[in-house]
């Protein structure tokens, strides 16, 4: 650098990208994923699911105020987290076998940035037409045409992010009365909060931001390469058959590649992916999409730009046949990948169905370790926490099994056992006795173990204790 | 523009040259007179700017009693006594209907809301007026005398309303006329050594205890002819006069010898102070805290 060079600029500004329209075979495949996405996410807290009376009746809730969640049939209780721990374990682990199989997949179909971008694309395209409409719109002055344009746009924008926010908390209350809530104005704070910072979010990661925040905000491309190899099917240029690339009618000294930048056009983060596999490309596959349409009106073969591995380059080149897919599919890593997936996938299930519907636990009272009886017997004392997952109520009989000779009392019940309301957490206090000169009131401490059954269902659980007896002192 | 390529360039020149310097020097070390930044300037001259407004408008400067107080009138005393009177006032009908309840009515089954109010508040109050001496687990301290609230063994009864009524007025003390009062004799110089050694065996005989059987059994005319008006013929106590059973296996202040001669020589004069500020001027409990802490201290396990 010479003495008068300007110093590197730290900062480029982003260059503005305009996709063009393309139909094709992975273009229909993401509308189909687009639809299904969306409406799985804007429709299912609006599905009811009938519990009882005394439940609520959305089939899917994460009810935060009673530390519940609900799941159609499966009720999920904060000390069953490990299922949600397990989820989440599934979902990293099946993003690691679709990326090592299939390439930034997620990315390319199913990532919510990706599937929101595409939706506000398309009622950009719907509004201020497409590629070169709106680039022309771009380099306008801003005139009455271009505010009306634009401010629809983001009106349209607007109105999709708002039902974004507010399908997000309709997951946490129940939807009908929330909706009721939200629109009088009597929702919670955070409710209307939530709403804010997602449809913020929503406006302005999807309208504006959009290829930006999958290069430079999401983590997940730099990972990502950690799960590719040389068997990974991803979008690529076959530049052996493309290049040299030209236009013209005379085409023995060019290969196929007519450099119609048909695949730049559609491409919706802006590069071109004739320069080989980079850190931007999410894999949408629009590019193969608009190369087929161009190959077919050239009358070559389609597949210019296609899905394929690394190993296919070599082979191709050699004039060897290609590996099958199946075979770039299956190889030791999808394997272990698959293999982990399913024994988490299989535990969770296998859990889900032997889990019982009646939990205790004991948290024995050792302030003060015992109390002496007026007749010279021993008590101790014990905080049974009883949860009753059932959904209804029932009648707790508490037992202990012991080879010394205990006798409980329920504090506040009659005989040994207690009603339990359903869905319920109840702490009963427990006192458990050893009469006067008997080996536990004599001893330090003496094992037993805590029995509660459900006399509805005959549920049992148990858990094991200690009795301090007169010899602690 | 400068030479970019030569490191510390800017340093370089000052040290060829003759740099500005604010004079000082150590031992041959100059201090050069580099200016701040001027963002750090800034942010400099802000902090002061935003100290002198703050002390304007919160409580600032310490005085000789106490700190200025501040234009915005703000005070972390004054916001915790806006908690509490909010959650008094949230409380409000809880604490009115539990003065209206009966107590023996206040239970799980009756008035549950009322009953875990009385058990949660009354924990709480407990913790705060009554563990210095019956301890944070209700356990007492025998060597002190301080009962054990845990047990089946009353001293002036274990039903809700004795509880009560001991916890309103206190024991033994001159702050409530009502407070339940009884005074044992001190035996010591009204009995001869010899008698208060054979009463001593008998007291530790009717309660079980290993005793010597001769002493014992002379002692048995003693305890009639001394103790039984309180104690009863059988020793089973007095719960009228706070006299306490001396046949069961608890001991307010010990059933050793030692502990039992203590007692018969001298006498026992535990106190409790009166907690109603409706029964007594020296209360400090409104009614709706006596009652809590009274459902509190008879669901502990010894509640009859």
């Amino acid at each position: 650098m010479s003495a008068t060079e300007e110093p590197q600029k730290l900062y480029a500004a982003r260059e503005p990208v305009f996709p063009k329209r393309v139909s094709g075979t992975f273009r229909n495949l993401k509308w189909i994923i687009l639809l299904v996405t969306l409406g799985i996410y804007y429709i299912t807290p609006w599905i009811r699911w009938d519990r009882g009376p005394e439940l609520p009746d959305q089939a899917v809730l994460l009810d935060l105020a009673n530390r519940r969640f609900f799941f159609f049939w499966i009720e999920i209780w904060p000390h069953e987290f490990y299922f949600v721990a397990g989820l989440l374990i599934m979902a990293g682990l099946g993003l690691f076998l679709f990326t090592s199989a299939l390439g930034r997949v997620w990315c390319g179909y199913s990532c919510p940035q990706t599937v929101w971008t595409d939706l506000f694309f398309t009622v950009e395209r719907w509004i201020e037409g497409d590629r070169n409409a709106r680039l022309r719109l771009w380099n306008a002055k801003w005139d009455i045409r271009k505010w009306r344009l634009r401010l629809t746009k983001w009106a349209v924008w607007l109105v999709i992010s708002v039902a974004t926010g507010g399908a997000w908390v309709f997951y946490f209350a129940d939807a009908p009365t929330l909706l009721v809530d939200l629109v009088t104005g009597q929702a919670a704070m955070v409710a209307y909060a939530t709403v804010g910072i997602l449809t913020a979010t929503t406006f302005v990661f999807g309208g504006f931001m959009r290829e930006q925040v999958c290069i430079y905000m999401c983590p997940w491309p730099r990972i990502q390469a950690a799960m590719m190899d040389e068997d990974t099917i991803t979008v690529a240029y076959r530049d052996w058959r493309g290049e040299p690339r030209g236009k013209g009618k005379t085409r023995e000294t060019l290969g196929d590649c007519i450099d119609c930048n048909a695949c730049v056009n559609v491409c919706p983060v802006g590069i071109d992916i004739r320069d080989g596999q980079q850190l931007e490309c999410i894999t949408c596959a629009l590019c193969i999409d608009a190369c087929d349409d161009i190959m077919a009106k050239v009358g070559k073969p389609r597949g210019l730009i296609d899905y394929m591995a690394l190993t296919d380059e070599a082979n191709e080149r050699a004039g060897n046949p290609r590996k099958s897919v199946w075979k770039h599919i299956f190889r030791l890593r999808t394997i272990i990948y698959t293999v982990l997936w399913s024994a988490i996938g299989v535990g969770l299930t296998v859990m889900l169905f032997i889990r019982s519907d009646i939990d205790m636990t004991v948290a024995p009272v050792r302030n003060p370790q015992f109390v002496v009886l007026s007749d010279g017997s021993i008590r101790n004392t014990y905080d049974v926490r009883i949860r009753n997952m059932t959904h209804d109520e029932s009648l707790f009989q508490v037992t202990v099994v012991s080879d010394a000779s205990l006798q409980v009392e329920l504090e506040g019940q009659e005989g040994n056992t207690v009603p339990v309301p359903l869905d319920t957490t109840y702490l009963q206090r427990v006192y458990v006795t050893a009469p006067a000169g008997s080996p536990a009131a004599e001893a330090e401490r003496t094992d037993f173990r805590f029995w509660v059954e459900d006399l509805g269902t005959n549920t049992r659980t148990h858990t094991d204790t200690t009795f301090f007896g007169r010899d602690t002192e | 523009m400068t030479d970019t390529k030569t490191p510390h360039a800017e340093e370089q020149k000052l040290l060829a040259g003759d740099p500005e310097t604010t004079g000082h020097s150590w031992d041959g070390i100059k201090e050069f007179n580099n200016p701040l930044p001027r963002w750090w300037l800034w942010t400099f001259y802000a902090t002061i700017v935003w100290a002198l407004i703050y002390t304007v408008l919160y409580p600032a400067w310490p005085m000789v009693n106490g700190a200025t107080p501040g234009i915005l009138g703000f005070s972390t005393r004054a916001n915790v006594a806006e908690d509490i009177q909010r959650f008094d006032d949230m409380n409000a009908d809880v604490r009115a209907r539990i003065t209206e309840v009966e107590l023996a009515a206040i239970t799980p089954d009756e008035n549950p809301d009322l009953y875990n109010y009385a058990i949660q508040g009354g924990a709480a109050t407990f913790a705060t007026w009554c563990s210095q001496c019956h301890g944070s687990g209700a356990a007492g301290v025998q060597a002190s005398g301080y009962p054990n609230l845990l047990d089946d063994d009353w001293l002036w009864g274990g039903t809700i309303d004795d509880i009560h009524y001991t916890i309103s007025h206190g024991i033994r003390n001159e702050d409530d006329l009502d407070a339940r009062y009884s005074e044992m004799t001190a035996f010591e110089g009204i009995l001869s050594d010899e008698e208060i050694a054979q009463v001593v065996q008998y007291v530790r005989n009717i309660s079980g205890q290993e005793a010597d059987a001769t002493l014992a059994s002379a002692g048995e005319s003693v305890f009639l002819d001394n103790c039984a008006a309180c104690h009863m013929d059988d020793g089973t106590g007095d719960r009228f006069l706070g006299a306490p059973n001396l046949t069961d296996a608890i001991w307010l202040y010990g059933g050793s010898e030692a502990a039992i001669e203590e007692t018969v020589r001298h006498s026992r004069f535990g106190v409790m102070p009166p907690w109603s500020a409706d029964a007594s001027p020296a209360g400090r409990l409104s009614e709706a805290e006596v009652r809590s802490v009274s459902v509190y201290v008879h669901s502990l396990g010894g509640g009859e």
